[in-house]
């Protein structure tokens, strides 16, 4: 096993920037997902750390070891690729094999080592079949076999799930994490799914537009986003997030969403003038921090229901305050007595919320 | 979706009118197959038959046109040797082709798929451009070149001749074959520990057979086929192929034996025709392009 650093890393194609100075350490048995909308380079990233890119700049370390001019053969990975990329003219057990016969190992011990991950992995039945006969999950488990039979140093894994269907795609991540922990290998994931990320990684790099937004535990990316994109780009539904400015009036700090106005706490009002480098904010706030009051009530905003959205134990709810649609999710027992057209309190927790610079994007309390 | 509109229809004028449009184009294609297979059949008979032939009866029925199979024949001062030499020589041609041309553009056609150099495109373009000027236009140069490596006159030059106009197409034709293969297989080879030239050998060469019977085919037809460089670039007569043989049966006396012609005619007609019956599979695969596959 091996920790895996990254150093400026840079991949341009032509004038594209696909990754633009990336730095990320990830540490010996960690399992770190690369997350980010498409083309956002985190597949660029993963390539490269498997050395089937060449960066334009940067540098790869495994361990202290310079491998950034290693071919991929030489840096001992394991690689399952979002399409699963089996060979379509070898068995199962070829497939699996392959690798190892390519080491030369002694055939008794390749057999040995393809018959006990296969086993591992269930799919022990099949290897004598073709992969055009095996089902998407089946196929996903020989490619995971094919990667972990050579005892890899980084296992690396390119939105391995993403083409199984969605009861089968829980199941695999559930077993993908335990597998990861039980054979402690270095992962890095790749994909764009935020619950994947949020479920498996003991680390998150949040990438957009081939650049570095947060690293950092699920917990800390979901609670403390580093910047708007961020706080747009984890949780379902997003974070709710409204440009307004920062006004003075009276020594009292109040938002100002041209439709309608929130008052801030003195404390909170005052790090955010000294914080920000303008008036101009973005208010952001999770929908699970909101409530929905039927009554007139402190720091709450008055709004008329536009939707509601019901998702069995919970309810979406989506007010209308002034030009703005907030979400705010309710439980469904609270919302059942909640029709579009209604009026309501949306009541802010200001422990909850969240405010960036708009100008950086940057959050700053 | 079906919404029932064939109850509208009387059925059974709906069955002649598909019957009727079934003859009117077998019938088409008919009349325009049997010049073809007329120019074949008069071929036969003449072949069985001991005089010239008009018409598609046969005369006087004889195997004597067939004779070169198991003797050599004399006309006068003219001895027309025994078939078999000549049809091997036919056989190293097409079958020299055929290797110097599929393993060239295999690499060729793999590497105009999946390396990025420069003028890649306009290279694609230019084979296909040049592909249009006839073999023929290059003959007096192609003859001096092949002076200068000491070729003229070995079946080898012919080989190497043939095989270098025909490699631009195989190539392009190859080609299409590995840009069906997704990226992500080759590069789980190189991940699984291969070379690149283990993961075309081990891995994508499997994955392009059906191409590489396809280009196989074509290259062994154009080698058994070709006339104009064995005609130009061979004075031996224990070097020709059974095309230039043809052609001497018409050319080297006055008094023309039909019945001999037809059957070698025929007799040269035959290795391509048992070769598509054989591989019109592949051949197929040209046309759809592409493996199947996970």
């Amino acid at each position: 096993m091996v920790s895996v650093r990254l150093v400026d890393l840079c991949k341009y194609f032509g004038s594209v920037k696909a990754v633009d100075g990336l730095n990320l350490e990830i540490k010996d048995g960690e399992f770190v997902v690369l997350l980010g909308p498409s083309g956002c380079g985190k597949t660029t990233t993963l390539f490269c750390i498997a050395g089937i890119y060449k960066p334009t700049k940067g540098r790869i370390y495994f361990d202290e070891i310079d491998v950034t001019d290693w071919p991929p053969k030489d840096r001992n990975i394991g690689m399952v690729f979002q399409s699963y990329a089996l060979y379509p003219h070898m068995t199962v057990f070829d497939n699996i094999a392959f690798p190892l016969k390519l080491k030369k190992l002694p055939k008794q011990e390749i057999a040995r080592r393809v018959r006990e991950v296969a086993k591992m992995l269930q799919i022990d039945h099949l290897l004598d079949r073709y992969p055009a006969q095996l089902s998407g999950g089946q196929q996903q488990r020989v490619a995971l076999a094919r990667a972990l039979v050579k005892q890899p140093d980084v296992f690396l894994l390119d939105e391995p799930l993403s083409n199984l269907d969605a009861k089968l795609r829980i199941l695999m991540r559930a077993e993908l994490k335990r597998l990861q922990k039980e054979l402690k290998i270095t992962t890095v994931y790749v994909t764009h799914d935020q619950a994947e990320a949020m479920t498996l990684a003991d680390r998150i790099a949040v990438m957009n537009e081939g650049k570095l937004q947060q690293y950092g535990p699920p917990d800390e990316i979901y609670n403390r986003p580093a910047n708007v994109f961020v706080a747009g780009f984890i949780g379902a539904p997003p974070m709710n997030l409204l440009d307004c400015s920062l006004v003075e009036r009276d020594g009292r700090y109040v938002l100002d969403f041209t439709s309608f106005e929130i008052e801030l706490p003195r404390e909170l009002g005052e790090v955010v003038r000294s914080r920000a480098s303008s008036s101009e904010v973005v208010f952001g706030v999770r929908p699970e921090d909101l409530k929905i009051s039927k009554g007139p009530a402190t720091s709450a905003i008055k709004g008329v229901v536009y939707v509601t959205e019901p998702l069995g134990r919970e309810v979406i709810v989506n007010v209308r305050i002034g030009d703005h649609i907030i979400k705010v999710i309710e439980s469904a027992s609270t919302a059942s007595e909640i029709a579009a057209g209604q009026e309501v309190w949306v009541v802010l927790d200001f422990n909850r919320v969240h405010i960036f610079d708009r100008k950086t994007g940057k959050l700053v309390v | 979706m079906y919404r029932g509109r064939r109850s509208v229809v009387n059925p059974y004028s709906y069955r002649i009118k598909r019957a009727l449009m079934k003859a009117v184009i077998y019938g088409v294609m008919t009349a325009a197959t049997i010049p073809l297979i007329m120019m074949y059949l008069w071929l036969f008979m003449q072949s069985i038959s001991d005089r010239v032939l008009v018409g598609f009866i046969p005369t006087n029925f004889s195997i004597r046109g067939w004779r070169f199979l198991w003797q050599e024949i004399k006309f006068g001062e003219v001895t027309i040797p025994m078939i078999w030499p000549i049809a091997l020589n036919s056989l190293i041609i097409a079958g020299g082709v055929t290797v110097f041309e599929v393993s060239i553009a295999l690499l060729a056609g793999y590497a105009l798929s999946r390396i990025e150099f420069p003028l890649r495109d306009k290279m694609l373009l230019l084979i296909i451009a040049l592909h249009a000027f006839p073999g023929i236009t290059l003959l007096i140069a192609t003859f001096y070149l092949l002076h200068l490596m000491g070729l003229i006159n070995t079946l080898f030059g012919v080989i190497i001749a043939k095989a270098a106009f025909e490699i631009p197409m195989a190539a392009w034709l190859i080609k299409g074959f590995f840009d069906a293969i997704p990226w992500d297989v080759e590069a789980s080879a190189l991940v699984d520990g291969c070379s690149r030239l283990q993961a075309w050998r081990k891995v994508i060469l499997p994955l392009v057979k059906p191409g590489i019977a396809a280009v196989s085919i074509f290259a062994f037809l154009a080698g058994w086929n070709e006339f104009i460089f064995a005609y130009t670039f061979l004075f031996d007569p224990n070097l020709f192929p059974l095309s230039v043989h043809v052609l001497n049966l018409i050319g080297e006396f006055r008094y023309v034996d039909y019945s001999l012609l037809a059957a070698t005619a025929l007799f040269y007609c035959i290795p391509p025709l048992v070769f598509f019956v054989l591989t019109q599979k592949y051949l197929m695969q040209v046309q759809v392009g592409g493996v199947k596959g996970a």
